[in-house]
């Protein structure tokens, strides 16, 4: 029979729940083998990089969270330093330290809500109950905080929404406590299982030089055992004064990210006990009249905070003319933010470098010649979001 | 042959570990709750759905300034401005749509006269889209007031003018 193919094309998505969203992935099959596997993208295109564009600086912040809504803060901080580079201002250092403390919160958030579903994705149904109920824990951290459990808006330009409340070394504290004691459920039900290891070692192999070639990021290319971090390669919001170390895996497969994202939530977990006992005293904004807006208490009783408290809110500030690319290390990467000003009140072009979509296209390289049941797995593994791939 | 020793050994030794995690759980308390019949107390800063404050002599705050309206990132404050019969402005209508709303907090950020907060009420969904649009007769609280205050005020005082002459 002439008209008999040898392969078969799948589409698997964009309804698959193994996608995380609304991922399609074409695949062709030659029987279980995948001989070509192809993402498709733009299923959730919302174009946040064009709202920015039309908003006031202080008011793209919220687009950001929009983004990776599972680590919002860490996008409001990549903004934020961004347009703070721009206008160059310095930032008190107690605000750098909440930064680095609620940027370890998210990456310990995004993390969990990953080991959850990749757990779920290979069959471990109760590691995502158990992965959720300590995320709650965070959830309520970032209420007290920020006052929203998700889109959280708390980092501004030139500092904090808010002062921190009072009870917010108490509450990491106990966010810690409660992580810990997780950590121990979550190694004994997946390090050494036997069927864990069995799906996801050799799984999705890629070597050093393909994930730089890729120009992959995060745990995905320090899984490969490319030592690159943010965090210590290009230090912002003074991480270099935090001891921690980066994990890196040997292999580049399945087993190693899973393990380096393990590793990371104990790392981060430090770093936040690190900061919140040497957590300096001073203003939650910086004093920059015209651009940071002043505290709530300064505007009901002094005539020119007020003055400046309109003008910010009604007309913005207006930038130099230039160009700014700020780049930090998110849970699943690195998060650019490069902003083109010209001159006016609202940004000219706001480019994401997002890391979902970049670590994404490895995707064809880890599935194609392996079998079709661990695309499932590739997929997880890679930890895409797709609010942020498609934004 | 020791591949299938080791395979057998982890089935038997190292499993039943994880087993005796998941079972420890049958004897710990549950982590959720009945929600409709218990409700989690929310943070004092949540950012729920929003309320007019009023002066304690019953007063509105609101002074129709629209410096909520310029703060808001999705455009959803909608307000008219009127005088009463001493000079002072009010709002004679203020709309908010909820259903644009993003619950940012921005409008209470941005209310100088400390008039517009989010409150912890969360509960809002209904089949009807009309009843989205939030009035003024909708968001200003009772008075005299029947719950404590969501939010703390600064300024409790009122400060008082002149009337102007017309």
């Amino acid at each position: 029979m002439s008209n008999v193919s040898k392969t078969v094309t799948l589409n698997m998505g964009p309804q698959h729940p193994s996608t995380h969203g609304v991922l399609r992935v074409v695949l062709e099959l030659d029987g279980e083998t995948v001989v070509k596997a192809e993402p498709v993208l733009g299923y959730l295109h919302t174009g946040i990089e064009k709202t920015m564009e039309d908003k006031l600086y202080y008011k793209a912040i919220p687009c950001t969270d929009r983004m990776d809504y599972l680590a919002p803060m860490s996008n409001n901080l990549g903004f934020c330093l961004a347009v703070e580079k721009l206008m160059e201002i310095d930032i008190p250092e107690k605000v750098q330290w909440v930064r680095v403390c609620l940027a370890e919160l998210t990456r310990i958030n995004s993390h969990l809500v990953w080991l959850g579903t990749h757990a779920l994705d290979l069959g471990a149904m109760s590691m995502l109950l158990y992965a959720f109920r300590d995320r709650e824990s965070i959830m309520d951290m970032y209420e007290a905080v920020g006052g929203q459990r998700m889109m959280t808006t708390y980092i501004r330009i030139g500092g904090l929404a808010q002062d921190i409340p009072k009870d917010f070394d108490k509450g990491i504290r106990k966010v810690i406590k409660t992580i810990k004691a997780g950590l121990v459920d979550y190694e004994t039900l997946l390090t050494n299982n036997e069927i864990f290891i069995n799906r996801t070692k050799g799984v999705g192999v890629l070597s050093a030089e393909e994930a730089i070639n890729l120009s992959l990021s995060g745990p995905l290319l320090r899984g490969s055992g490319v030592n690159q971090d943010l965090r210590k390669a290009n230090p912002y919001s003074s991480y270099e004064k935090f001891d921690f170390e980066v994990p890196l895996g040997k292999n580049g497969d399945a087993y190693d990210r899973y393990l380096i994202r393990i590793e990371e939530i104990k790392q981060s977990m430090r770093i936040m006990e690190q900061a919140l006992d040497g957590m300096p005293e001073g203003p939650y904004r910086a004093h920059v009249p015209g651009i940071v807006l002043p505290p709530k208490e300064d505007i009901l009783y002094k005539m020119e905070s007020m003055i400046f408290h309109f003008k910010i809110i009604t007309e913005g500030f207006k930038t130099p003319v230039g160009a700014v690319y700020q780049a930090i290390e998110s849970g699943k990467g690195e998060i650019g933010f490069f902003i083109s000003a010209d001159g006016t009140n609202k940004p000219h072009r706001v480019r994401v470098r997002p890391p979902s979509f970049i670590n994404l296209a490895a995707l064809p390289k880890m599935c194609e010649g392996n079998m079709f049941a661990d695309v499932v797995c590739a997929i997880g593994s890679i930890d895409i979001v797709l609010g942020e791939v498609d934004r | 042959m020791n591949e299938i020793v080791r395979a057998i050994g982890n089935v038997f030794l190292k499993m039943p570990k994880g087993f005796v995690v998941t079972l420890r759980h049958f004897f710990k308390k549950p982590v959720t709750i009945e929600y409709p019949k218990k409700k989690k107390p929310m943070a004092p800063r949540y950012k729920g759905r929003h309320y007019l404050e009023r002066y304690d002599d019953g007063t509105e705050r609101c002074v129709c300034c629209g410096l909520c309206a310029a703060a808001c990132p999705s455009d959803c404050i909608y307000m008219e401005p009127e005088e009463n019969e001493k000079g002072e402005r009010f709002a004679k209508v203020y709309e908010i749509n909820q259903i644009r709303c993003i619950y940012c907090g921005f409008c209470e950020e941005a209310c100088p006269e400390e008039a517009i907060f989010l409150g912890h009420e969360y509960e809002f969904s209904s089949p009807d889209l009309n009843s989205f649009i939030m009035t003024k007769d909708k968001m200003l609280v009772a008075h005299p007031r029947k719950e404590n205050p969501f939010k703390k005020l600064i300024r409790k005082a009122r400060k008082v003018y002149g009337t102007v002459d017309k």
